[in-house]
């Protein structure tokens, strides 16, 4: 992992580390079908939460976007690369962050504008990130990797 | 992602209807989008019709492959409609805005749910 990453990844996240908080972490290939693994792993991991449908899906919608801008964007659709996913999970919220050692986001505000894309893409997925989720911190290195953290309150 | 493919003549119009099964995502977006165009070119229809009734799941790579149909489409007075998705799929066609360009139909249960049919 960057070491950028290492400090910041549950930086001021304190809230997680009450006596109830779970976490994991999980490595996998940046191969297209580890999205839909990760969507799953995200869902498993709130499962004995209270969270509605539509919370569930938002969930994974979110995770889905951050794999996939990983796999398609950090590392330009090479299947040989290691995507990170950490899950946190308490009483109170689901934190889930993705890394991956790709190329890097220079402007990260211009990226996540809404319609933005380097990649003639729809540009909606920070979008969907950001509306689904009750917070999304991104900080990334150009030519050393990107980590998205996002934050749920669970009811 | 398993897709169905078929012809149907309606209104002196041409469809192609897509029903695909499973999860929209990155893994199948490309394989989507290609075998759509492959058939639209093939039929020469310019309207399509998705049965999304076993949809699990869509995300932005998904919606990509329908906004770029209705890219291509649009210029030739083409049209597509979008039935049978779940509430959940639903949900995600309002937020990606494709209900401003295509014709969606509102889940049923949702219809019951809030309108009391
Ligand atoms: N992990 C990442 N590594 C590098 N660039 C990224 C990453 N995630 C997002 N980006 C950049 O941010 C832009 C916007 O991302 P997004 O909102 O998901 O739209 P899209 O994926 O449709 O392009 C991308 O086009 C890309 O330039
Ligand atoms: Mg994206």
């Amino acid at each position: 992992m960057a070491e950028h990453t290492k400090n910041t990844l549950w930086a001021g996240r304190d809230i997680l580390v009450g006596k109830d908080a779970n976490k994991m972490i999980f490595r996998f290939l940046s191969r297209s079908e580890n999205v839909a693994l990760a969507r799953l792993l995200a869902a498993a991991a709130v499962a004995e939460k209270d969270t509605t449908v539509a919370e569930l899906d938002e969930i994974k919608v979110a995770v889905s976007e951050a794999v996939s801008n990983a796999i398609i964007h950090g590392y330009g659709n090479d299947p040989q690369q290691y995507v990170e996913m950490s899950i946190g999970v308490s009483r109170q919220e689901l934190l889930i962050s993705i890394h991956d050692d790709g190329v890097g986001i220079a402007d990260i505000e211009q990226a996540m504008r809404p319609s933005y894309s380097t990649d003639g893409r729809m540009g909606l997925g920070f979008a969907f990130m950001q509306s689904f989720m009750d917070d999304v911190d991104v900080s990334s290195l150009p030519q050393a990797g990107t980590t998205v953290t996002m934050r749920k309150k669970l009811a | 992602m398993d897709l169905i493919i078929t012809v149907k003549n309606y209104q002196h119009k041409s469809w192609l209807c897509v029903k695909p099964s499973g999860e929209l995502d990155m893994a199948v977006a490309d394989d989507f989008r290609a075998r759509i165009t492959e058939a639209m070119q093939l039929f020469g229809c310019r309207c399509l019709w998705c049965d999304f009734s076993a949809v699990s799941f869509i995300d932005s790579s998904g919606l990509g492959v329908l906004l770029g149909r209705y890219r291509e489409l649009a210029p030739f007075g083409g049209k597509i409609i979008i039935t049978g998705a779940s509430e959940s799929v639903y949900r995600l066609l309002l937020a990606g805005g494709l209900h401003k360009l295509m014709e969606i139909d509102r889940p049923l249960s949702m219809r019951y749910s809030e309108e009391g049919i």
